[in-house]
């Protein structure tokens, strides 16, 4: 059986895993602003490009990333190994000929195809909502830079996807209670915009911020404790996430590798 | 026999904290049946999850088969392990149970359907095989747990209380079932409170208390060595009370009971072979009439309860 083999088999089986009625929360938080989108198309009129544009880029940027994809991931991720603990099932996977790390690597494969496939589509859909509704929209989806803009959008879903992904799978396994260490990302991805320059590096936001095609105003009484901190170069943005993410997740499989199945303990 | 064939614990130990599992077991498990005995917390299931890799020694080293414990990938493919834990995957049906995890192994779709049936077959559930495991009966869930330890074929196969919740029909059949695979070279390891039936099957005997191993061996063999309690004998005769009367004269008699149907004895004797002298002689010098000669506690039960004592759990 070649390497990639058994990652194939345990992704296969997470992946059927999870399309359940037990999934759609997912759904109803990739989809949610398309909800809201639609009955803005169809309540509000004088729709304007810019500020159409301004509308999707903050729900990409505020909604999607650090709300949508961030507990989105969360309930999925950490549930991945931990739910196993709970529902005492993990011994089913350990006592199969497959080594953990790619028990480990499938699960988190198939929770990075799930997340990215509901909120890739979530965003595309918001998208073609928000320009489809006015002609200008529809102007700049067909012969605009609209393309590339959806290019950035769904390569920042993959990227978050894959980046949270990764640290909660690995609290998931490192922390006996990843609720409190998933709270703290959460207030530190909140704050990001407020840190001093080499503080905002230490997080996701920071690295999918030079992805996003639009870059907002920052207006109001936040642009008083909003620090600027020089960007990072779009290729360092996408490899760094990417290497985050390698290292975050042989990290969790040294700790997959120790884990006893003793689900008293747990 | 080589330790390639077998399953080698060398002073193992595990700990859980500052718990207990079990202390330096020394074992060397031929093939065929061996049953692991002893009440709750005696580490019958430490035991089995340290030869399945499911948890790792604290100290010493232990083989299944020549492999050691934490070689996952093929203690996978030539171990099956039937766990005491009643739970399974949300939604799955007993064959799709089964089915998945052979994907697991990397069978072929049309070779995992046939191992599911097989395997399924094997257990008497092919009729069931079909509905969630959520509406299984206990005992339904038992076989369907041991269907996937053994639809790999495995080498060594280890069952954590495997006649839990079976009825009598269905534990004579498990029991037949082990007994045919073990015939097939196979090691079947389990764990059991229902002792006489473990008895009537094991080829070799664990005793274990408060994580250590008491006594291990054939069960005969364990019996002989329990020299402070007297082996007990029942001797099926024509004339008790004349027998009885022979018998008494011998030093190494402690007691002689008449059998309350009236047509035989039981005897406690300190030294076995020293009565079969004697009730030799004697049945020529008188010539009663002999029918039977059986050890009346040369069994896993009796010899339970001289090594671990009466609070426990067995039955």
């Amino acid at each position: 059986m070649s390497a990639l083999r058994p990652v194939w088999a345990v992704m296969r089986m997470e992946l059927r895993r999870g399309v359940s009625w037990r999934s759609l929360w997912l759904f109803a938080m990739a989809f949610a602003p398309v909800v809201i989108i639609t009955a803005h198309a169809i309540a509000d009129h004088g729709h304007s490009l810019e500020n159409e544009t301004l509308i999707i880029n903050g729900i990409l940027q505020f909604y999607y990333v650090r709300c949508g994809i961030f507990f989105g991931c969360l309930g999925l991720f950490l549930r991945l190994v931990r739910g196993e603990i709970a529902e005492r099932t993990l011994h089913y996977l350990f006592l199969a000929p497959v080594r953990r790390e790619a028990l480990l690597v499938g699960k988190f494969l198939a929770g990075v195809v799930t997340t990215v496939l509901v909120f890739g589509t979530g965003v595309l859909a918001s998208f073609l909502v928000m320009y489809g509704h006015f002609p200008e929209g529809r102007a700049f989806l067909t012969h605009g830079p609209a393309l590339a803009h959806l290019r950035l959008d769904l390569l920042v879903v993959l990227l978050a996807c894959l980046g949270y992904g990764a640290v909660f799978l690995a609290f998931s396994l490192l922390f006996k209670n990843p609720v409190v260490p998933a709270v703290l990302l959460a207030f530190w991805e909140g704050v990001n915009g407020v840190l001093p320059a080499w503080l905002k590096h230490l997080s996701v936001t920071f690295y999918l911020k030079p992805l996003f095609p639009v870059e907002l105003p920052i207006t109001g009484v936040w642009s008083l404790f909003t620090v600027v901190a020089e960007p990072t170069p779009v290729w360092l943005a996408v490899s760094g996430l990417i290497a985050f993410t390698c290292v975050v997740v042989a990290l969790a499989c040294r700790r997959m590798r120790r884990i006893e199945v003793s689900y008293s303990s747990d | 026999m080589s330790a390639d064939r077998r399953i080698v614990f060398e002073d193992v130990s595990k700990f859980y904290g500052e718990v207990l599992g079990v202390n330096r077991v020394t074992l060397s498990l031929p093939p065929g049946i061996t049953s692991l005995v002893g009440p709750n917390g005696s580490g019958k299931t430490t035991l089995m999850n340290l030869m399945t890799g499911l948890i790792r020694p604290t100290r010493g080293r232990l083989s299944v088969l020549g492999l050691a414990a934490d070689d996952s990938v093929e203690l996978g493919r030539r171990v099956g392990y039937c766990t005491q834990f009643d739970s399974f995957p949300r939604g799955v049906t007993g064959r799709s149970f089964v089915r998945g995890w052979l994907g697991l192994h990397g069978r072929e779709a049309k070779e995992a359907d046939r191992l599911t049936a097989e395997a399924l077959d094997r257990v008497g559930m092919t009729d069931a095989a079909d509905r969630k495991v959520a509406a299984y009966s206990k005992g339904m869930r038992q076989r369907i747990r041991l269907a996937l330890a053994l639809s790999h074929r495995p080498e060594v196969l280890v069952l954590d209380e495997p006649l839990n919740g079976l009825d009598p029909m269905a534990r004579a059949e498990c029991l037949a079932l082990f007994q045919g695979l073990a015939g097939e070279g196979l090691h079947v390891v389990i764990s059991s409170h229902i002792l006489h039936e473990v008895d009537r099957v094991s080829d070799h005997v664990v005793l274990l208390s408060h994580g250590y191993v008491v006594a291990e061996g054939q069960i005969h063999d364990v019996r002989t060595e329990v020299t402070d309690h007297p082996m007990q004998m029942l001797v099926r005769c024509n004339r008790p009370h004349l027998l009885a009367a022979g018998l008494f004269a011998a030093d190494h008699v402690v007691e002689v009971r008449i059998h309350p149907d009236g047509k035989g004895l039981l005897v406690r004797t300190r030294d076995a072979a020293a009565f079969h002298r004697q009730l030799n002689r004697i049945v020529l010098e008188t010539e009663i009439g002999l029918e039977a000669v059986s050890p009346a506690d040369d069994d896993v039960g009796a010899v339970y309860q001289y090594l671990i004592g009466s609070d426990t759990e067995a039955v």
